[in-house]
């Protein structure tokens, strides 16, 4: 028997029932005995990413106060949101002041592919951490954040890690999310990692140049998306042929204006 | 792997709590929407925790089940083996989560001092 187990019946009340949640443990385990010895029962209800939610909060008060708009681009590994960043960086017109936190485990490929457009880099290798991480959170986030500076930056791109699982847990302060979906990926993505296309507000379907040469039935995957995020803008695009990208484009500028308005209010 | 992550956001919060008196178990409420592997969680645990003040003790997790209610229909849809997010009532997409977000650390179980 593992140091693990779950209750199942789901009725988190008798959970705060010392009586009952002790029993419960002696039944399912049987090998608490060395435990019984009268131990205390701490109500502790705190928010296990509680200390990176603050941390979130403060890295958004920071892009606030410098009008900075942030964006957390997130997707699984090879979609295309550098690609598409690529052709973004070339393509916002210069009144646009960019800067891109580029997440990437071990190597600094992606930042050189996006080097030479006059946006600001910050590399964040999360390789640092336990093995290397597979999402950015807040403490990183913030650990770039004085290599930037948002003095001069209308727009701050943050690349997540590919990844369609852990980016979703965690708030890294930015205003808005979105994610890039690519036809090459499968129609049914929606519907086996609903918590990453639930969490964002903008979908870019991404690779549409390809879908004459794929068996992708669009369709049922806009189908799927609405299914679990009825919400989410969709906007079908192709980083390679530029397809799309304008009203990409047009999206991001009117976020920018949307959120130096909200700024010039406070 | 956000498991690992978790398990170090949990040390942090246990070893503040605890201020230094043994800890038996953690209670941990998760809904199933966290996409939290519960064999990777104790694996990270056992990780995070070896050779630490916490070594030996026990993460109990609370599964939280998915329960929706639906904007058109009204009626509460509780999930069972898929993650879709649907009305069953009436296959209504227009639904808000009601529980299975949770990730909190209820409480702690701390040996006799």
């Amino acid at each position: 028997m593992g140091r693990f187990h779950r209750h199942q019946d789901g009725t988190d009340q008798d959970h705060h029932d010392d009586q009952h949640c002790d029993q419960g443990d002696q039944d399912d385990q049987g090998d608490m005995s060395g435990y019984q010895t009268g131990p205390e029962r701490v109500v502790v209800l705190e928010r296990i990413f509680g200390e990176n939610d603050r941390l979130a909060a403060a890295n958004r008060s920071t892009f606030d106060a410098a009008s900075v708009t942030a964006i957390n681009m997130m997707s699984s590994p090879g979609a295309g949101k550098t690609a598409i960043l690529r052709q973004t960086l070339a393509s916002l017109p210069d009144t646009t002041r960019v800067a891109v936190i580029e997440g990437d485990i071990e190597t600094s490929l992606d930042a050189e592919r996006l080097a030479g457009f006059g946006a600001q880099i910050a590399l964040l290798n999360t390789a640092s951490g336990f093995g290397g991480e597979c999402h950015l959170d807040a403490p990183m986030v913030a650990s770039a954040l004085p290599r930037l500076d948002l003095a001069t930056v209308d727009l701050l791109f943050i690349e997540n890690v590919g990844n369609l699982v852990c980016p979703a847990e965690f708030d890294v302060g930015a205003h808005h999310r979105v994610m890039v979906y690519s036809i090459t990926e499968g129609e049914e993505k929606p519907l086996k990692y609903p918590v990453m296309f639930r969490s964002v507000e903008l979908v870019l379907v991404n690779k549409l140049d390809l879908l004459p040469h794929l068996d992708f039935d669009l369709p049922l995957f806009l189908r799927n998306l609405a299914s679990v995020n009825p919400a989410a803008t969709v906007l079908q695009v192709s980083a390679r042929s530029t397809e799309g990208l304008d009203l990409w484009y047009e999206w991001l500028v009117e976020v920018g204006q949307r959120n130096g308005r909200a700024a010039m209010l406070r | 792997m956000h498991e690992l992550s978790m398990c170090e956001s949990i040390f942090e919060i246990v070893d503040r709590t605890a201020a230094g008196r043994t800890v038996t178990a953690i209670h941990l409420q998760v809904g199933q929407l966290r996409q939290v592997v519960p064999d990777t969680l104790t694996y990270c645990w056992t990780v995070v925790s070896d050779q630490t003040t916490l070594a030996g003790s026990q993460l109990v997790v609370d599964t939280v089940p998915v329960t929706l209610r639906c904007r058109d229909c009204s009626s509460t849809t509780t999930l069972t083996d898929e993650l879709l997010l649907l009305c069953t009532q009436c296959d209504g997409a227009d639904v808000s989560v009601t529980t299975g977000e949770e990730l909190v650390l209820t409480s702690l179980e701390l040996a006799e001092a």
